[in-house]
């Protein structure tokens, strides 16, 4: 932790020396995802309920994976362009550090800018959480923590994924990012609007309705059952298959150039 | 101590010809060949010792040091590669902790930032006491002169003096081997001398293992006493530098300008010509057949000489022969 905050210093010196292109990416980044919320807005706006679900409910939703992802890319970036790290040979640096290798990956990259996005979702949550009619008590209170930190643990295996790919490719793929960036679009919705089969894949294989959907209903009070608030922790199951993927990927690194 | 015993490296390397319609049909199916970047590679290194590993490019050096280094697996079936006790791919965090590493090509350093905020990054990363770092930075300012430039942003330095601070980056943990892939690449020629001067001493006085990838064979021959030489994957040669060239000692090296004809297509026994120019040529003579005063008796007959001047084989020249003997 104390190595991350020492990088992350580093990284914000370095980033302070262009201070114009720093400012310029966190306003893209607020203004960027900016056009879901207004999407989600319309949208409600012509049809008032989704399912049942009120505006504010479907912000919460929103705010949840948001944030998630917003956190998760912040911490994660340096798998999201693990691709460029392989192949630009810097890699070969990382595996010559006594340290875990998924640590120094961690720290090799931190996006500040990343703030714009997570300040929309705080905006959303300030919104979403007094009018989307939930009676907070303290067990939701600590359900959606769960949420959201769950949400953070499951979008950080995908980029994990999505760099383990790069041991056998040394390319990213791009159809990866249609569980990290398609994740986050999906999780705009209760997942559940998007019919049986799209929820099936979203609790069993990529398990983004665990810590959405299903802890959700508990929030509202639809939920049948009271497990349903500790549905976000199973997602964390989700790792064990990231970690396997990531150390077979490690066995076939094959290093760039001379 | 370093041991490696036969090991051998195999690359799967997708292979298709130039242009579009070959690229699409790779698309859909790959055609695999098998590299061998190295072959049965054994040899022993002691405590303390400077070896010079080269070969051409594409030999399998970069691959040697990187195996050695803990970055890639061998072929996982034969071979053993143990460095003081230790596999290094199996037990890689301990293992990297005793070596140093400097890829002449790729910084270690941060961009951006001055020289001593990476150092202190480094210093985070292999936990390394206050005031033993203290001391280690001291020495390697002192020994690599780079006092007044541990403040300056590393964009801002030149090639010299980056290299001189991506060495004394790789040393600050003390380590015990140090591998060096091409350390003097692209540097001038007292940026050449001051990295091989620090070297040296560094081996003389800490005792460090030094394993030296170069294609400049004045490093070689300023710094090492044995050499290893590497072809298609296989270690050809495993002697010390003084041998090598006894060995090949008999040729002498006659440059010659003159004016006047050409040079004669027939030459005595035991003189040949390398090199003709107008005006000057090189002549390589065998001192087993012709000495070298005889010889240049010979030449000035056939030719006007106007000036002469005789060396021994350089390194430079004896590593051309040994890739010539050895066909690589």
């Amino acid at each position: 932790m104390k190595l991350y905050l020492h990088y992350l210093s580093i990284h914000l010196r370095a980033q302070m020396q262009y201070k114009t292109s720093f400012l310029l990416t966190v306003l893209g980044q607020f203004v960027g995802s900016f056009t879901f919320l207004l999407s989600i807005l319309f949208l409600m706006n012509r049809f008032h309920t989704i399912r049942g679900f009120t505006t504010a409910q479907v912000l919460l939703c929103f705010g949840v994976v948001l944030m998630a992802f917003s956190i998760a890319e912040c911490f994660f970036r340096g798998f999201d362009s693990f691709a460029g790290t392989i192949s630009g040979g810097q890699f070969d640096r990382i595996l010559v550090r006594p340290r875990s290798e998924v640590l120094l990956t961690l720290c090799s990259k931190a996006e500040l800018s990343r703030i714009g996005r997570f300040a929309q979702a705080a905006l959303v949550f300030a919104y979403a959480i007094p009018s989307s009619g939930v009676h907070w008590t303290w067990d939701k209170i600590l359900t959606l923590i769960f949420m959201v930190v769950s949400g953070v643990a499951l979008f950080s295996g995908l980029f994990v994924i999505y760099a383990a790919i790069c041991f056998f490719t040394t390319e990213g793929l791009e159809f990866m990012n249609i569980f990290t960036d398609g994740g986050r679009e999906f999780g705009s919705y209760p997942i559940a609007v998007y019919g049986e089969r799209v929820l099936k894949f979203f609790t069993f294989v990529v398990p983004l309705a665990l810590v959405q959907y299903y802890p959700f209903l508990y929030l509202v009070d639809q939920a049948e059952h009271r497990w349903y608030a500790l549905t976000p922790l199973a997602a964390w199951l989700f790792l064990i298959p990231c970690a396997i993927l990531w150390k077979v990927g490690l066995r076939h690194y094959k290093s760039t150039g001379s | 101590m370093i041991e490696l015993h036969h090991i051998s490296k195999t690359f799967r390397v997708a292979r298709r010809n130039a242009g579009m319609r070959e690229a699409v049909k790779a698309f859909f199916r790959r055609e695999y060949t098998e590299i061998r970047a190295l072959d049965d590679v054994s040899f022993t290194i002691g405590d303390g010792e400077m070896v010079g590993y080269i070969g051409p490019n594409g030999a399998g050096k970069s691959s040697t040091i990187k195996i050695m280094s803990g970055i890639l697996h061998p072929d996982m079936d034969k071979g053993t590669c143990v460095i003081d006790g230790l596999v290094p791919w199996k037990n890689r965090k301990e293992h990297v902790r005793h070596i140093g590493v400097v890829f002449g090509q790729r910084s270690q350093l941060w961009w951006d930032v001055p020289v001593l905020d990476s150092y202190e990054l480094i210093r985070d990363i292999y936990q390394i006491d206050k005031p033993v770092y203290r001391r280690n930075l001291e020495e390697l300012t002192e020994c690599l002169q780079i006092g007044e430039i541990l403040r300056t942003p590393v964009r801002q330095l030149s090639l010299g003096q980056r290299m001189r601070c991506e060495i004394g980056a790789s040393l600050l943990h003390d380590p015990k081997i140090l591998f060096l892939d091409e350390p003097t690449i692209g540097l001038d020629a007292v940026s050449k001398i001051a990295v091989r001067d620090f070297i040296r001493r560094r081996n003389r006085e800490h005792g460090t293992t030094v394993i030296l990838t170069t294609h400049d064979m004045q490093d070689i021959e300023a710094l090492t006493e044995r050499i290893l030489l590497i072809g298609k994957g296989r270690i050809l040669l495993d002697g010390s530098l003084s041998e090598l060239k006894s060995r090949h000692s008999g040729v002498r090296k006659i440059t010659v300008s003159h004016s006047g004809s050409d040079v004669p297509e027939k030459l005595p026994a035991g003189i040949v010509c390398t090199e003709n120019q107008p005006g000057q040529a090189s002549f390589a003579v065998d001192t087993a057949a012709v000495g070298v005063s005889e010889a240049i008796g010979m030449l000035s007959g056939l030719l006007e000489i106007t000036d002469l001047s005789v060396a021994g084989a350089t390194a430079e020249e004896l590593v051309v022969s040994l890739y010539e003997e050895f066909a690589i």
